[in-house]
């Protein structure tokens, strides 16, 4: 006899081995991206020619290491999360395609962790 | 399992290009792009902290004629990765499935990311005073 209930037996499974989390963090990024990259991409317009002092000045400026920060994780979670799902269509071979899944995680996580200590540094260092 | 000589699934050639088919691989490519962009940012942020000299290699590349290239296509692919994107969170909830609908969203996907890619490289333009 099995004293699991229905939700403890699908818990947990689908596709992915991990239900709708993918799915939902897909979505719960993309929409806080929105508002992210707008921001960004109105910011760095106006960064065309920026100098290096005006860099640092504007990564430290009110507000922008937060926001800043938080399109980083966002964009390398999004990411990462897309290429998952462009890896797994299209590489057949299990080796390879464990191997990529392990490697776009890691690279992800190392890029995305160094870019907000940059920023931190930036903004308290200032260089 | 070794399986040869099954019967395949009408591959791509088979199929007549449409919206649909071709928005959703755009999709998929300019994302794949941007997360070259997503890496591109993180060097910016870390060769910054380096000093005025690494930042200025960086800076240079990017105001070469490839780099401003690139440039250009992770503006399109921003814009047309965000726009197809709300129209993916609009299927989400159910709306737009019918045929016609799909058609003038693509459509509207389409002249959003090219019209704001021109609108921002021309003030991008404007700011940098031509550079």
């Amino acid at each position: 006899m099995d004293m699991r209930t229905p939700l403890g037996h699908v818990r947990g499974l689908g596709s992915t081995n991990d239900g709708v989390k993918h799915w939902w963090m897909q979505r719960l990024t993309g929409i806080a991206l929105i508002p992210l990259t707008l921001w960004f991409l109105y910011s760095a317009v106006q960064l065309s020619g920026a100098t290096h002092a005006e860099f640092i000045a504007w990564v430290g400026a009110y507000g922008n290491p937060v926001l800043l920060s938080a399109l980083i994780v966002c964009m390398f979670h999004h990411g990462q999360l897309g290429l998952h799902v462009i890896i797994e269509d299209y590489i057949t071979s299990e080796g390879t395609k464990m191997t990529l899944l392990i490697a776009i995680k890691f690279a992800a996580i190392l890029f995305g962790a160094s870019a907000i200590f940059s920023i931190l540094r930036l903004t308290i260092k200032g260089s | 399992m070794a399986s040869q000589n099954r019967p395949l699934s009408p591959h791509l050639q088979i199929y007549k290009p449409q919206i649909t088919s071709i928005l959703s691989i755009t999709h998929c490519m300019t994302g794949l792009f941007l997360v070259c962009g997503a890496f591109l940012l993180a060097s910016w942020l870390i060769t910054a902290t380096y000093g005025p000299e690494a930042f200025e290699v960086v800076q240079s590349l990017l105001y070469s004629w490839f780099g401003k290239l690139v440039l250009l296509g992770l503006t399109f692919s921003i814009y047309f990765h965000l726009a197809n994107g709300i129209r993916h969170l609009g299927w989400d909830s159910g709306k737009g499935f019918e045929l016609p609908k799909v058609r003038i969203s693509g459509i509207a996907v389409i002249l959003f990311a090219i019209s704001l890619t021109v609108l921002t490289w021309i003030v991008g333009y404007a700011i940098a005073g031509g550079s």
